[in-house]
This record gives C-alpha cells, sequence and structure tokens, in this order.
C-alpha cells in the first residue's frame, strides 16, 4: 500500500521505454546535442567576425549532400520499422529494419568521403575549411558509432535476445539513430542552406 | 576628481580616487556599491551572530533537543527579497547612467594614439594628420591636460590588457582586431598602468607610464618626439652607433639612421623616458648597462637576448644611447 | 530463477530482529580481496574514493597555493621562476575548480543519495564506478604532466593566443586539453547518473515536493552539466586540433580568440554554480536538524536553486568585459549578472529565518554551516560589484576578483563540505568527530580563511592585477600581501586540524549510533555505517521530515511514513523504481553485480588519451579497441528472449 493504494504486479529489470536504461540514453543525447549545438555556435560566430567573403563557395553544391540526406532520412525510416517489427514480434521485419538502416548509413558514409575528396579547401586551409571538416566530421563519427551500435543489436537480435517483452535496446539504438539524423539536418542547413539565404 | 584623498603617491595603482571623465563617473558608484556592500555584510553578520547567540538553545544535545519550528519565516523571505531587488534596480539603473557617462568624451579627441600590446611591452603610434606628423614611441605616453585621448588598441601577439586606473579601465588588445577606448587628465601629473591580462612569463612586468602635461609642454615634447635621432659628434657615440646597428637595429628602430627594427620599442627618444623595459628597470646608467649587458636576469622570458657585447662595447653603446634625448 | 519473471508483485514485510538483513547482506554484501575493491559498484564505497580522492587534491592545490603565498609575500622575490609560477597557479586553478571542487560534492552526493532518496543504490552502479576511475585517471594524467615539468602553464581559463603553439610550444597545453575531455567523461556519465536517480529510484511516496535540497542541488547541477560541459571539451578540443593539425579555429585565417573565451565562459559560469549549489543543498539539510525546525521556505529554496542555474546559462559575457564588447551585449549581461543575485539571495535569507525561528544547538558542523551564510554574502557582494561594468572595468583581473572567487569557493564549497564531514562523518564511520578538536578546527580556518583573503580585496582596490608572479616596490601593495601569505598559513594549519580530527576520530571516536543528531531525513534511519543494502525494506514516505513526523505532527496528510514496514525485494540485488513526480512504484530494477568493466573501460580510455597526447596513434586504437570491448560485456544483455516466453508460458 503506499498512501492507501495497492499496487498490482511491477515489470522486473525494465519494459521497454520504462527502463533507467532509456532515461540514459536520453541523456545521452542531450550532451550530445549540446556537443552539436556549441560546435554550429562556433561556426556562426567565426562566419558573423568574418562577413561574407569569408565562404569559399558561394553556393555550395547540393549534388551530393542533399541525395545524401535523403539516404540518411530513409534510413531512420528503416530504423523505425526494425523497432515496430521487434516490438510486434515479427522477426523478419526486424532483422531487415536493422540491416537496412547499416546499408543505409553506410552508403551516407561512403558519398560524405566522395564529397570531402571533392572539396577544393582542407581541414588547415582556413577557418571554414576547420570548421567544414571539423563539423561534418564529428557527425561523420556518429554515424559509425550509430552503424556499430546497430550491428550489435543486429548480432545480439539474431542470437534471440530481444523480442515483444524485451527489446528496450532497441528502442535506444533507434533513438539515438534518429537523433544523429535530426543532427544532420541541422548540419546540412548550416552549411549547404545558409550560404543560399545571404 | 572623486574619493578620498589617499596620500600622494602611496597607492599608484588605486582606482579609487580617478581623475578625468573616463574613470570618475565610474568611480562614484565604485564606492557607492563598495558602502551597499559593506552594510549588507554587516547586516547579514549581525543578523546571523545576534540570532545564533539570542536563540540558541543550551545544557542540551542536538538529539534531545526538540523541534519546535516558531513560525513559518516567510517573511524573512519577502522582506529580503524585496530589499534586495530595489537594491539591484538601483543598481542597475546607476550602472546603465555610468556606462552611458563615459562611452564618450562628447567632443573629438586632441590626440589620437595606437596602443599595440606586444610580449610585454607597449608600442605607441600617435597618429598625426599624415604620416609625417606620426611617430612611435614606446612605454611612456603623454597627453595634453584637459583634452579626450583617443587610444585605438591592437594585439601583435596574444591578448593583453591596457589599464591604467586612475583614468580609464581596462581594455583588452587582440590580434586580429582593434579595440577602442579613451582618456582623459584633467590634472597634470604621472599616471601609472599596468598590462590586466594574464599574456605569459612577464605579464607581472609590463607596466605602462601616462603623464598629462599641460598642453604647451605636450606639444613641445610632441615634436621633439616627431624628429629623429641628431647624429652623434661625440667619438664613443659614434663607435656606439656602429655597435648599435650590428646588435641591435634588427630588433629596435632609431628614426634617422638605417637601425628600422621592429620586434623590439623605438628608441629614437630613448633617453626621453624614465623607466627601460616596461617599467621593470630605472633609465638611469646602471639600469640600461645592466639591460643590455644581461636582459634575462632582470626580466627572465623577454624577447631580448643577450648581447654578450664587451666591456668597452658596452661603454660606448651606452654614450651613442645617451645621445638620443 | 532471477529475472526470468517479467512482472512481479513485491512484497511487503515488516522488519523483525535479524529478519531480512543476513540474506540481503549475502546479496548486497562486497567481494573479499581486490578483485573486490577494483570491482565494487557500492555507491557507498565510491563516494567515499570520490572524497578522499578530492582532498588529497585540496591539499595538493593548497600546498601549491602555499609556495605561490612564499612567493607573493614580499616585493620582486625570487623563489619561483616565471615559468614555475605560471605552472602552479594554473595547477592551483585546475587542481581545485576541477580535481575538488566538483569530486567532493559528487562524493557526497554519491554516498548520500540512495539513503536520502530511499534507494538500494543508484539507478547506475556501474556507470558510477566509470565515472570515479576516470576521474582519478584524469587527475594523475595531468599531475603526470606538472611533476615532469610539463604542467599547463596558462592558467586554468587558458586563453588563446597564449596556449596556442605559436606561443607555448611544449606539451603543457596539450596535456590540459586531453586532461580536461577525459574529466568532461566522468563529469557527464556522473550526471546522468544523478538525473536518472532523482526520476526513477527514489522511495514509495517520495513525491517531487519531499526530496531533500541537497538532491535538488546536485540535481540541477547534474542537468547543467549535461548540457555546459560539452562546451569546454569541445574548445579544448578545437585547441588541440589547432596545435596538433594546424586547424584555423582561434587563430589567422579567419580564426578567432574570441572564440575560445565564449566556449570556455559558456561551460566556465555555468560550471561554477554547478559547484556551489550542492554545498547550499548540503547546508539547506544540515543546518535545519541543528536549528531543531524544518528548513523556512523549502519550495521557495528549491525554485531558487533550479533558478540560479538557469540565469546561470545566461550570464557568461560578464567574464568578457573588457575585450571591446558592443553596449547593447554589455548592458544585457551586466542586468543578467545582477538578476542573478536575487535567487541566491533567498537561499541567504531562508537560512537565517531557520535560526531565527528555531532553536539552534551548537555544534562544529552547526558552526561550519552557519559560517557559511556569512561568507557566502561577502561573496555574493564581491561579485554583485563585478556585475556593474563600468565598475567590473576597473575589478576585473585585480586581487579583488581573487577574493571574490576564494570567497564564494571557499565560503559557499569548502565550508560546507566540513560542515558536512562533520555531520556525516558518523554516518559514513559509526564514530563521532571530536568537538573540541573541531572547535579548534573551525576557529582557525574561521580566522585564518579571512585574515588571509579579505585584504584582497583591498588589494584588488589599490589595483594590484592578478596572474603576476610578482609585484613592484612602492605600489602599496607589499605589507598586505604578507598578512594574506600569513592568513593562508593558519587557514592551512586549520585544515591540517580537520585531517587530524579524522585521522585520530577513525581510530578512537566516540560510537554513533544510527541518528546521533536526531536528524529528519532518511539516512539516519539506517546504522551508522550502513549495511551493504542501505535499507532491509524500501521505506514508504508521507513527508519531508519522515523522522520527525512524530515531533511535527504531519503534514496534513494523515498518513504517516512507515519505515519498517515496506517493499522486501530479495531475489537479487534490486531496488524499487517509481514515476518521476509522484513516486508511485512502477518498476523492480535489477541492480547489477560487481564488475572489472568500469575499470577495465577506464584503461582503455588512458590508452586513447595517452596516444593521443603522444601521437602514438596505435596506442590510441588499441585504447579504443579496449574500450569498444569493456563496453560490450557491460551492456551484453543477459537474457535470451525465447527463455522469457518460456518461463511465461
Amino acid at each position: 500500500m503506499v498512501d492507501g493504494v495497492a499496487i498490482g504486479a511491477l515489470p522486473v529489470g525494465g519494459q521497454g521505454r520504462n527502463h533507467v536504461a532509456w532515461w540514459g540514453a536520453l541523456c545521452l543525447i542531450a550532451t550530445e546535442a549540446s556537443l552539436f549545438a556549441y560546435l554550429l555556435f562556433s561556426y556562426a560566430y567565426i562566419a558573423l567576425q568574418n562577413g561574407s567573403a569569408w565562404l569559399p563557395e558561394r553556393h555550395p553544391s547540393l549534388a551530393l549532400a542533399l541525395p545524401d540526406t535523403g539516404v540518411l532520412l530513409l534510413s531512420s525510416v528503416a530504423v523505425w520499422w526494425g523497432e515496430r517489427g521487434v516490438i510486434q514480434g515479427r522477426r523478419g521485419q526486424h532483422l531487415a529494419g536493422l540491416s537496412i538502416a547499416i546499408a543505409l548509413g553506410a552508403i551516407f558514409v561512403a558519398v560524405q568521403m566522395v564529397e570531402w575528396s571533392q572539396k577544393r579547401f582542407g581541414l588547415a586551409s582556413s577557418s571554414y575549411g576547420s570548421l567544414y571538416f571539423t563539423i561534418t566530421g564529428f557527425h561523420m563519427v556518429h554515424v559509425v558509432v550509430g552503424m556499430i551500435i546497430l550491428a550489435t543489436l543486429l548480432g545480439w537480435s539474431i542470437a534471440g535476445y530481444f523480442g515483444p517483452r524485451r527489446h528496450t535496446p532497441i528502442l535506444i539504438g533507434a533513438a539515438y539513430w534518429h537523433f544523429v539524423d535530426v543532427v544532420w539536418l541541422f548540419v546540412f542547413t548550416t552549411f549547404y542552406v545558409t550560404p543560399y539565404l545571404g | 576628481m572623486v574619493g578620498f584623498p589617499f596620500a600622494g603617491g602611496a597607492w599608484p595603482m588605486t582606482y579609487l580616487r580617478t581623475d578625468g571623465p573616463r574613470a570618475d563617473p565610474a568611480t562614484a558608484l565604485t564606492w557607492a556599491l563598495i558602502g551597499l556592500s559593506v552594510f549588507v555584510v554587516v547586516l547579514i553578520t549581525l543578523l546571523v551572530g545576534v540570532g545564533v547567540a539570542l536563540r540558541r538553545r543550551r545544557g542540551l544535545a542536538a538529539a534531545d533537543a526538540p523541534i519546535e519550528p516558531q513560525g513559518d519565516g516567510i517573511a524573512w523571505l519577502t522582506i529580503g527579497f524585496a530589499l534586495t531587488l530595489v537594491a539591484l534596480g538601483a543598481t542597475l539603473v546607476w550602472t546603465m547612467a555610468a556606462l552611458a557617462a563615459i562611452d564618450s568624451p562628447g567632443r573629438p579627441a586632441a590626440v589620437t594614439i595606437e596602443v599595440t600590446g606586444h610580449e610585454w611591452w607597449w608600442e605607441a603610434r600617435y597618429l598625426g594628420a599624415g604620416p609625417d606628423d606620426s611617430f612611435t614611441t614606446a612605454n611612456e605616453i603623454h597627453i595634453p591636460v584637459g583634452e579626450p585621448v583617443k587610444v585605438l588598441l591592437k594585439g601583435a601577439d596574444v591578448i593583453h590588457a591596457f589599464w591604467v586606473p586612475a583614468l580609464t579601465g581596462k581594455t583588452e588588445t587582440i590580434p586580429g582586431r582593434t579595440n577602442l577606448t579613451w582618456l582623459q587628465a584633467d590634472h597634470a601629473g604621472t599616471y601609472r598602468g599596468q598590462c590586466a591580462q594574464f599574456c605569459g612569463l612577464q605579464h607581472a612586468h609590463m607596466a605602462v607610464y601616462v603623464i598629462a602635461q599641460p598642453p604647451a609642454e605636450f606639444e613641445a615634447w610632441r615634436l621633439g618626439q616627431l624628429a629623429g635621432a641628431a647624429a652623434p659628434s661625440d667619438p664613443d657615440a659614434m663607435a656606439g652607433q656602429a655597435v648599435f646597428a650590428a646588435h641591435c637595429g634588427e630588433c629596435h628602430t632609431v628614426r634617422g639612421t638605417p637601425a628600422h627594427g621592429s620586434k623590439g620599442p623605438d628608441l629614437t627618444h630613448l633617453m626621453s623616458r624614465r623607466t627601460l623595459a616596461a617599467g621593470a628597470v630605472p633609465n638611469t646608467t646602471g639600469g640600461l648597462s645592466g639591460w643590455i649587458a644581461n636582459p634575462q636576469a632582470l626580466k627572465p622570458g623577454a624577447k631580448m637576448p643577450a648581447t654578450f657585447l664587451s666591456g668597452p662595447q658596452l661603454v660606448q653603446l651606452r654614450a651613442y644611447l645617451e645621445t638620443l634625448r | 530463477m532471477r529475472g526470468l519473471e517479467s512482472t512481479r508483485k513485491p512484497k511487503l514485510v515488516t522488519i523483525d530482529g535479524d529478519y531480512p538483513g543476513a540474506r540481503l547482506e549475502a546479496i548486497w554484501g562486497a567481494e573479499p580481496g581486490l578483485k573486490g575493491w577494483l570491482s565494487s559498484v557500492d555507491h557507498k564505497e565510491i563516494g567515499k574514493r570520490y572524497i578522499l580522492t578530492a582532498f588529497a587534491f585540496l591539499i595538493l592545490g593548497g600546498l601549491e597555493a602555499l609556495v605561490m603565498r612564499a612567493q607573493l609575500a614580499g616585493p620582486e622575490l625570487r623563489l619561483l621562476t616565471p615559468e614555475q609560477y605560471n605552472q602552479l597557479f594554473t595547477m592551483h586553478g585546475l587542481t581545485m575548480i576541477f580535481l575538488y571542487a566538483s569530486p567532493i560534492l559528487t562524493g557526497f552526493s554519491n554516498f548520500l543519495w540512495p539513503l536520502l532518496l530511499g534507494s538500494r543504490d543508484m539507478a547506475f552502479p556501474r556507470l558510477n564506478a566509470l565515472s570515479y576511475w576516470i576521474y582519478l585517471a584524469a587527475g594523475l594524467f595531468l599531475y603526470a604532466g606538472f611533476v615532469t615539468g610539463h604542467g599547463p602553464d596558462d592558467g586554468w581559463f587558458n586563453y588563446v593566443p597564449y596556449a596556442s603553439r605559436a606561443y607555448d610550444a611544449g606539451v603543457n597545453i596539450d596535456v590540459y586539453a586531453l586532461g580536461l575531455i577525459l574529466l568532461g567523461i566522468s563529469t557527464s556519465v556522473g550526471a546522468a547518473n544523478f538525473v536518472v536517480t532523482f526520476l526513477q529510484t527514489r522511495a514509495p511516496g517520495m513525491s517531487i515536493g519531499r526530496v531533500p535540497i541537497l538532491t535538488w542541488g546536485t540535481l540541477t547541477a547534474s542537468v547543467a552539466n549535461l548540457l555546459a560541459v560539452p562546451s569546454v571539451s569541445l574548445a579544448f578540443f578545437l585547441l588541440w586540433m589547432d596545435r596538433q593539425f594546424g586547424t584555423r579555429f582561434f587563430a589567422t585565417a579567419g580564426g578567432q580568440p574570441l572564440l575560445w573565451q565564449h566556449l570556455f565562459w559558456m561551460f566556465g559560469h555555468p560550471w561554477v554554480y554547478a559547484i556551489v549549489l550542492p554545498a547550499m543543498g548540503m547546508v539547506s539539510d544540515g543546518l535545519p536538524t541543528f536549528c531543531r525546525r524544518p528548513l523556512v521556505g523549502y519550495t521557495a529554496v528549491a525554485l531558487s536553486t533550479v533558478a540560479t542555474m538557469a540565469l546561470g546559462f545566461g550570464v557568461w559575457v560578464h567574464h568578457m568585459f573588457a575585450t571591446g564588447m558592443p553596449s547593447l551585449a554589455l548592458s544585457f549581461f551586466s542586468g543578467a549578472s545582477l538578476i542573478i543575485t536575487l535567487p541566491s539571495a533567498v537561499a541567504v535569507f531562508a537560512w537565517t529565518a531557520t535560526i531565527w525561528t528555531g532553536r539552534p544547538v551548537i555544534t562544529t558542523a552547526f558552526l561550519f554551516f552557519a559560517s557559511m551564510i556569512v561568507l557566502f554574502v561577502i561573496g555574493g557582494v564581491s561579485g554583485f560589484m563585478t556585475a556593474s561594468v563600468p565598475v567590473d572595468w576597473q575589478l576585473t583581473d585585480t586581487y579583488f576578483v581573487v577574493a571574490h572567487l576564494h570567497y564564494v569557493l571557499i565560503g559557499i564549497n569548502v565550508f560546507p563540505v566540513v560542515g558536512g564531514i562533520y555531520y556525516w562523518f558518523p554516518k559514513m564511520t559509526g564514530r563521532l568527530l571530536d568537538e573540541r578538536l573541531g572547535q579548534w578546527n573551525f576557529w582557525t580556518m574561521f580566522v585564518g580563511f579571512n585574515v588571509g583573503f579579505f585584504p584582497m580585496h583591498i588589494l584588488g582596490l589599490l589595483g594590484m592585477p592578478r596572474r603576476v608572479y610578482t609585484y613592484a616596490y612602492g605600489m602599496g601593495w607589499s605589507g598586505l600581501n604578507l598578512l594574506v601569505s600569513v592568513g593562508s598559513l593558519l587557514f592551512a594549519i586549520g585544515v591540517l586540524l580537520l585531517l587530524v580530527n579524522v585521522v585520530v576520530s577513525l581510530k578512537r571516536g566516540a560510537r554513533a549510533g544510527a541518528d546521533p543528531w536526531g536528524a529528519p531525513t532518511l539516512e539516519w534511519a539506517v546504522a551508522s555505517p550502513p549495511p551493504s543494502y542501505n535499507f532491509a525494506v524500501i521505506p514508504i514516505i508521507a513527508s519531508r521530515h519522515p523522522l520527525w513526523e512524530a515531533q511535527l505532527g504531519n503534514d496534513g496528510a494523515g498518513a504517516r511514513s512507515q519505515l519498517s514496514h515496506g517493499y522486501l525485494l530479495d531475489q537479487g540485488r534490486e531496488t524499487l523504481g517509481t514515476t518521476p513526480l509522484d513516486a508511485r512504484p512502477n518498476l523492480i530494477l535489477e541492480m547489477p553485480e560487481d564488475s572489472l568493466a568500469p575499470l577495465l573501460l577506464t584503461l582503455g580510455l588512458c590508452g586513447l588519451f595517452i596516444g593521443g597526447l603522444a601521437h602514438a596513434w596505435w596506442l590510441a586504437a588499441l585504447g579504443g579497441l579496449v574500450v569498444f570491448g569493456a563496453l560490450l560485456d557491460w551492456l551484453w544483455p543477459r537474457l535470451i528472449h525465447a527463455d522469457l516466453e518460456k518461463a511465461n508460458g
């Protein structure tokens, strides 16, 4: 009895989002989000102090970055689909969703590396170059870490650790992946959209 | 001038007593805030001390003393909060007023000086009507009494801060940008300043002197500084000029000679200054000799290397330098 | 078999004699020997380690200060070279601010939180161990640089361009940069642990308005740290990049030196509140015990804690008033810096009111808590003065600010901490500290501190700049500096007396029962020291002052807290999970066994960071692999889902 109210059976360990690990993951996401906020602040500060001649490319090409954004968004859909699969007990959907997301993540990274190689400035050539490669690089590292997380989850999924009653790690992995996706939207807007806005 | 009349030069770096419209409004506010702060501290100390003395329970251990709240005490919070709010509001208003008062002199500057902070000395370039009317000196800045002086602040290497407490608050010198401050001395005298942002090994020995003179004397000084160095006639000094060209010209400038280095201070009128090494060494025969012979002993870490001159070379060099009035 | 049931109704029992202590001791007790010591995840053990380590750093930082004060005792002394002095003042600052001030509060919070909240451990016991090991590693990393003559030497604030490779070529700054990033990991994971513990592991009935103020303080600081630490970690990372790879964040080719100051102070200002708010919470919880009444204005104090921290994110530019900012920015940040005084003031009035409307019993702990109010106000008013921009343009970078920061740090962190030691030492060790020696301790510290640091206000007003290894004759500073040096020595002796008291009392102190002070909160309901499982049954809470309910009457709800009748939870290491606001039970938490994974992960991180420092990339990669391996072991799921399905039919 608590304050006169009887309590019934409680989940043991945790269930879905009712789990300490879920809250912990949200804290991790909050701190990583702050990191990206400070990175983008650095860009904004340096950009404002320098004026418009600072941009090496008045209108950066979207030929690779825009489709790449689509790839990453699709991968989030795949993760979401796989997450629904495990919650509903559909093993095929569960494993496929994770696998597709990892593959799309790999494509994102590969396309970005191509884009990097095409840039005519380097990490140390100017403050813009330093910011560009560092910020997109930080993001890429997060994508790679996300892929490792998803791959590990995939391995555990294949081994049968997860199902409708136990799947909190999948929820966490998915949340992390969506977070990385949202960060990319901010990074993309900063580097590829704001120059067009003048 | 505001504030208690502290004894003459006993505290050359205090800003409790200042001079001129750039500093005085802030000084009045400073004294007011000191007064308010002291009042608050005394009040709270009394409240806590007297409270403990009056309310304490003797003779019982804590665990045995009964739990007996006397009222909810919320009035303390509301009254305290209200009083604090009033004090803060008044401070904010006065702060904005003082800030506005010292923002600019309200009339054009009589003199404009571009001050550049170096590790660990101050370059001062007086900007005249044109390049022929401009000159560079170091560490000792003269200004006319009663006139606003505009100071442009630049950074040569790391961040320093220009500060002459009796005349103006601190402003940093930041490489890559130009900051702006101003000052005005309403009374003639010597005002000491010092670098106020940690800048490395000799941050502690980076003083600057501002000497306010009546306008006629200032003009005489300015014209003297504008002129190049006179050629020496004494044989020792002439030999010393050769020593200078060989050992010092790479870093130092003496206008009117081939020496035009810019890593160290302009020495064209070295003898017109009262100190060397940004206030670290007096500009006397002994001081000058010691500084040249072994700068690292007097200001370890200073960028001026030991010159390994022989005794006679040193004597000749000093004879030459003493012609740079 | 443990863990196979996916739901269970927790058993309600009444404590009876030895039941259920022995069974719980077998479940929660530590493994003996070195392995047990290295793999412990017990919050009480980790808390004590934090406290001891933080005190060790406090002493190191104090010794550094005493050497500096010897050099500054007279004008133009040459006991130290400028380089030595610069490393000393930098190490003193970073030791005190990073290696003492935050970890000591983490240590107290770690030890106390589960006991205060009615839980058997923190939400993440292994993460707890990790945050300690990383802290220790980072401290050793930083000091390894110092003792080999490569200590950071650009102040704890480390401004560029001086910190760039062009002006500071050795590894000194790299040691600082990487050491701080490593430490930031410890702070961040610790912060996450506190946040989740607060939200999910309080005893049933301990609604959000019933938690001790200490938990509000640490919670607020933890949320702030999650959001603020990345700023400084990023700043140091970008600096490290500039120094190793020639990137252009802070200098030339469009780089901006002021960016460093913004990033540093966007972290730095919230940080200074993070290192005092938990200590203020200690006073808010401890002072009322000795005043024999609950804290005046609990809700106001809790709200003011959060408000101070929130406002603390909006004032960072007041560290940059002299950089040539536009007037609008100056006005805004000046105003905000004045406003932030208000919530801090609320706590001062609450404590004063608690004294006046209570009947204080004077003990050493009480003296430290009460004197803190005065020191807080002195530190507060000097800070208030610097909030006014035109005044700050004279005060900043002088000894006035040195006075201010020491009054706030020693007054609002050290004094409450020492009070906390006197207060909670019996709970941690089962023995009381000696009161006679405590009186000597208090007065020596109090007098020594004020003699040592009050004159710094005057030195500042007389124009003495800070961060100088020496000063000129004839400035009127010499006598005051000598007084400061003498006072500091007296203060150090006071700290020594504390250590003596601790050492002596550990062996010969009077034995303490569960509740030697007659205090109100839950930690005093368990034995001193507490058993490994904290609570034999998870209690059910009905007010802010469970142990005072009989004397206070109740809170009007009609219910009384139940401390010996509660939830058993003995099917392995378990505690109760509850909802964030009302603390209704909603989960049985499975707590981990002792594990070496946190230590191994830390060793991996050491490899990563040492490799980075030395440009030994193979070592960094190896370290990374060890980190990954430790994480896999740590996070490996324990349950094949199919078995779970089978067990439940």
